[in-house]
């Protein structure tokens, strides 16, 4: 059986105009993986076709320039499906000095018997803004999730802040009370923002921080994490996505006014 | 981009200049750090790990480990994650110790105060510190991993006196990460990163598995039984890119380990 794979490639740039606002520079995509600009600095990502399915490879690159602003939401929650072979989904971006950048996509379902690699790196510098949520839920209602490798990696001025794996459908990690325990699913949120108070931020909702260095907090299902670095990990496991997306939202709300 | 070098850099400050030692994990006698290891790997080392838990001490807790079946599902996935990661760290800074070439040190990341090798091998402890630390999102799982690294290296200049555990200590006086101790400390009693790696897995477990049986009642037996079937090779590999090594996350080690900071009654450090 042979599956024509989608190979699709988004990219996407900020500038500033003549008024130093921010403005889309680059808007590149291929199908089934869209951009489309909803407000001034804002794109949402619109789904044009089912996936991605095994075997599919999408690329996004996001260049956020400096003293730019931008902020990606998606349209609907991505369904990972099964195909021929691995799919895979790779993010690239880099936030620069006095930019700021929000990526709140819809979550990430992965179905039964879907094989599914997510790789994300993000270089900030040293004093961008980052708000940066990421949901995985595991299957659709009442099904067994596929498999799933997700790397995370976030860096400042070129040092480590945080990098992170998620592992599902492996048999030595799911149901593990050390890892996600009896969650359906997982999610974390990074916010960073430089240590040094200075300018207000831009439009894009990424506030400085109440105070520093902070206290890790801890509810049901939730902690936020202040990290070594200049950035906070809001974590947390939940039955389901409404829970989830409860759990990460109580926790933004204890870093960001 | 993330001013790690490829290839193990090298640490021994001032033992630099004599000849490279041999290959991490080629080239010698089957015996060769054996007894480190055995000693490094052995809870009775004193070195404060009876101290902490990893975790289980919640876990117990809150209900989430009840009994053997619990407990075997939490070290596995304990090693798949933490350990792997402590094992991958391990491996990495016994391979500096071990290796004969320094790293090119991003000036931003330490500014050269002077070029003497100490220095260098100073700001590549920090380098692959600060890797550690980015992998280790929760705050009361740092501060168990440098409490228990600080005081690993506190004992292991005192058993196995060598310059590269004089020059760790120093590069990072608030202590280093546990895995980075050990790696540093396995170097410094003959052992292979390999060796190195193996110990780092082994402890990864071995005191949850503990803690648990003291504090359920468990048959130690059979959780020694849950302990000789774990697959520690499965998380053990070769490794040379600081920024690309294995970073597996466990959220629930991580709620685990801020609420035990906040529990009144604890038996357990971490």
């Amino acid at each position: 059986m042979k599956k024509a794979l989608v190979r699709a490639r988004a990219v996407l740039r900020t500038g500033l105009d003549d008024r130093g606002l921010t403005r889309i520079e680059t808007m590149r995509s291929d199908p089934p993986l869209t951009l489309r600009q909803t407000a001034p600095g804002e794109i949402h990502l619109v789904s044009t076709g089912a996936g991605p399915l095994g075997g599919d490879h999408f690329r996004l690159d996001v260049e956020v320039a400096e003293g730019t602003s931008l902020t990606v939401r998606s349209i609907a929650s991505t369904l990972v499906l099964p195909g021929a072979g691995r799919s895979l989904m790779e993010i690239h971006v880099s936030v620069a000095s006095g930019a700021a950048l929000v990526f709140s996509p819809e979550p990430t379902v992965l179905a039964a018997g879907c094989d599914h690699a997510m790789t994300t790196t993000v270089d900030l510098a040293d004093d961008a803004e980052l708000f940066w949520r990421e949901e995985i839920v595991f299957g659709r209602h009442g099904e067994q999730p596929g498999r799933c490798h997700s790397r995370f990696d976030a860096t400042v001025g070129g040092r480590p802040l945080l990098r992170q794996e998620f592992v599902v459908g492996d048999p030595a990690i799911d149901g593990s009370p050390a890892v996600f325990g009896t969650a359906r699913c997982v999610g974390s949120t990074l916010i960073a923002a430089p240590r040094s108070h200075g300018t207000s931020p831009a439009e894009t909702g990424v506030a400085e921080p109440k105070s520093e260095p902070r206290e890790a907090e801890v509810a049901e299902g939730v902690a936020v994490l202040p990290l070594a670095g200049p950035g906070t990990l809001v974590s947390a496991l939940a039955g389901d996505a409404v829970e989830l997306r409860r759990r990460l939202s109580w926790g933004e709300g204890r870093v960001l006014p | 981009m993330d001013g790690t070098a490829p290839g193990g850099p090298a640490l021994n400050g001032a033992e630099s200049t004599t000849p490279p030692a041999p290959a991490a994990s080629s080239g010698m006698p089957a015996m060769h750090g054996l007894a480190g290891l055995l000693l490094l790997a052995d809870s009775r080392l004193p070195a404060g790990g009876h101290a902490h838990s990893g975790g289980a001490e919640e876990a117990c807790r809150t209900g989430a480990i009840s009994g053997p079946e619990d407990l075997a599902r939490f070290l596995r996935g304990r090693l798949a994650t933490a350990g792997r990661v402590a094992a991958a760290l391990a491996w990495s800074a016994c391979a500096a110790a071990h290796a004969p070439k320094f790293p090119d040190i991003d000036p931003d990341i330490e500014s050269p105060t002077d070029s003497a090798p100490t220095a260098d091998a100073g700001a590549a402890w920090r380098l692959l510190d600060a890797e550690a630390d980015a992998r280790i999102a929760s705050p009361a799982q740092r501060l168990a991993s440098r409490t228990q690294g600080r005081l690993l290296i506190r004992t292991a200049r005192r058993i196995w006196p060598a310059p590269v555990l004089t020059g760790l200590a120093r590069a990072l006086p608030d202590g280093a990460h546990h895995p980075i101790a050990l790696g540093a400390a396995a170097h410094a009693a003959g052992c292979t990163p390999e060796q190195a790696a193996m110990a780092a897995a082994y402890t990864s477990v071995t005191g949850a598995a503990t803690a648990a049986v003291r504090l359920l009642g468990l048959d130690p037996v059979t959780v020694h039984h849950v302990l000789a079937g774990l697959p520690y090779d499965s998380v053990i590999a070769e490794q040379h890119d600081w920024s690309a090594l294995p970073a597996h996350a466990a959220p629930a080690l991580d709620l685990l380990a801020e609420q035990h900071l906040r529990t009144e009654v604890r038996l357990f450090v971490s």
